[in-house]
């Protein structure tokens, strides 16, 4: 499978990426030839292999019921979250006006 | 530099830690010494910022502490590197990206605080390729980290290998007794090998992920970065264990590997891939590689071919892998919770999601989500990524196979030794082939590590690389140290920067 141009701007505007026709058209040529690439992948008979869902066994934990249990990953830290957010205001993120 | 200061920026961590707590020298004389080092550096750019008041601060704790008796801990007086891509509280942490840049986490990564909690300190936060997203250190948005080393009777710039480049180049010019790193699919071996120094990447899951900027979670993993294998046993016990934080963890104790070390290897079984044998590798590596051999014999070992038949196909698979995790992690970057903006006059919010990204990442970063977007889209999951996740079970089932016949593998490290920077960026395909012998125990979560072995005719360092069970980082430790003890690799820089 290989993509054009069109593909290309599809994906891009998928993965929220602005571009150009110019970048478009140096990235098919370069995006086809990882693709052609991994195509080799079709050559592997699978069948009857499971997709690999954990690469180490390991089960999933469930954490004690307990509110803010982790002081890190817990609320009421307001300030902590908005410290980085280019624009903060009246304590919530900013954001161009969506609604008309 | 004074000569005392120059001859404390020649210990490694073990020596430093030793020399501390027996009073040889202060953790603070050792912090001024690295910290001037640093200051001397920057023609390498291996770091992004310098933080000497942090190294100050971590040694005179460590000092005030031996005034005071107490235990100084497994890093204790040791000021180290930390890879930007660990969020450090206070500190500003960029994945040596622009969209990153600027950012000043209000947290602590869970490696990193282990790490000072043992008695470490930072020096800076070293760069890296954008996102962890290469094999060479060009990729960085603050420019490339230049290679320490030199080719004889040359001054071409050369690379220190990637994604920790910054890493590498900074503990093989002296500058660090030892960095932290982060693998993915080769980016703690490989530059360790084109840098002549010692990196680990242990099992999936010894090292927690909080607070590490994600890449490729299922691949993601931490190390230790160094000179020698005992001193990367050190760091490792100080930066593993469970942590309830990463969903991952591994919920098992850290086991004592330096006190484990031992390169007596009477009873195991070294087992050689035969299909590691490629074409395209450089004479000189196979060399090393058929060295190697005869240095685990001599250390005891028995010798046993062993087959991985999916090897050749663990690239491709990994290159599908990985940019499908990136795609999804980096949705994260939007604008609106931290990092770049970019808003255009009367732009809506798609749009400025569309500019601030464009603007944000660097091109290979691009790349990879664009590559990761396309094999999630509907009607290519199944051909592209679902084919992929089943090639992994494949070669992760080769390794649980061929571990029925040996107790770790040797084999290369790199293909090639480090080649000049710019030289490989025409086409990203050749790029990726310098992790071809690395991913395949990414992919199988294996703990692996790569140890300098030899300098090839440029003068130019050649690692071997060493993959374990999963959990047996001891047994990987001691068959590096196996072939450090027999490698004697003394060959370092010489300094030009």
């Amino acid at each position: 499978m290989s993509v054009d141009k069109a593909t290309v701007a599809k994906i891009a505007s998928l993965a929220r990426i602005k571009m150009g026709d110019e970048e478009l058209e140096r990235m098919v040529p370069e995006l086809n030839g990882i693709l052609d690439w991994v195509e080799q992948l079709g050559e592997v008979d699978c069948s009857g292999v499971e997709p690999m869902t954990a690469v180490i066994e390991n089960h999933l934990r469930l954490r004690d019921d307990v509110v803010d249990a982790i002081p890190e990953t817990a609320g009421g830290r307001r300030e902590d979250v908005l410290a980085n957010a280019p624009a903060a205001e009246h304590g919530f993120f900013g954001v161009p006006k969506v609604i008309e | 530099m004074p000569k005392t200061a120059n001859k404390l920026t020649n210990l490694g961590v073990k020596d430093i830690r030793d020399g501390v707590a027996g009073g040889d020298f202060t953790a603070r004389e050792v912090a001024e010494a690295f910290n001037a080092a640093v200051a001397e550096a920057a023609a390498l750019n291996a770091f992004i910022i310098t933080t000497p008041d942090h190294a100050l601060a971590a040694a005179d704790a460590v000092d005030a502490k031996r005034a005071k008796g107490e235990d100084l801990g497994k890093m204790g007086g040791v000021p180290i590197g930390m890879k930007d891509l660990f969020a450090t509280r206070g500190v500003q942490t960029t994945a040596a990206s622009h969209i990153l840049e600027g950012f000043t986490p209000q947290y602590e990564s869970t490696v990193s605080q282990n790490l000072w909690d043992a008695g470490a300190g930072m020096l800076g936060k070293l760069n890296l390729d954008q996102f962890a997203m290469g094999s060479s250190n060009e990729t960085s948005y603050f420019g490339n980290v230049n290679s320490p080393w030199r080719k004889e009777g040359s001054n071409a710039a050369m690379s220190p290998g990637g994604s920790s480049g910054g890493s590498s180049a900074a503990v093989a010019a002296r500058i660090a007794p030892a960095a932290t790193g982060t693998d993915t699919g080769g980016s703690i071996r490989q530059p360790a090998a084109f840098a002549g120094i010692t990196g680990i990447k242990p099992t999936y899951g010894r090292c927690s992920r909080w607070g590490v900027v994600a890449f490729a979670s299922s691949l993601d993993q931490a190390g230790p970065m160094a000179r020698t294998v005992e001193d990367c046993a050190i760091m490792l016990e100080a930066m593993a264990g469970f942590d309830p934080k990463d969903a991952t963890s591994l919920k098992m104790d850290v086991p004592a590997w330096e006190a484990g070390l031992s390169a007596d290897l009477k009873d195991k079984r070294i087992g050689i891939p035969r299909e590691y044998r490629m074409e395209g590798t450089d004479e000189e590596i196979l060399k090393s590689w058929e060295q190697g051999k005869e240095w685990l014999r001599d250390a005891g070992a028995e010798i046993v071919d062993v087959s991985l038949p999916h090897t050749k196909y663990a690239l491709p698979a990994y290159y599908i892998v990985a940019p499908a995790e990136a795609s999804s992690n980096l949705a994260r970057y939007d604008g609106v919770r931290y990092g770049l903006r970019d808003l255009p006059d009367g732009a809506g919010l798609q749009d400025m999601y569309a500019a601030t990204r464009a603007e944000g990442f660097g091109d290979e970063v691009k790349r990879r989500i664009l590559i990761g977007t396309y094999v999630l889209s509907a009607g290519f999951y199944d051909a592209y990524y679902n084919q992929a996740q089943k090639v992994r079970t494949l070669v992760s089932r080769d390794f649980a196979e061929a571990f029925g016949q040996c107790d770790a593998i040797l084999a290369p490290t790199t293909p090639t030794a480090s080649f000049p920077l710019g030289s490989l960026n025409d086409d990203p395909l050749t790029m990726y082939l310098n992790d071809v012998f690395a991913v395949p125990a990414s992919l199988a979560g294996l703990p692996a590590m790569s140890v300098p072995a030899t300098v090839n005719a440029d003068g130019l360092p050649l690692g071997l690389q060493i993959v374990g069970k999963p959990f047996d980082e001891q047994g990987v430790l001691n068959a590096g140290l196996a072939i450090q003890q027999r490698a004697n690799f003394t060959a370092k820089p010489e300094k030009w920067w």
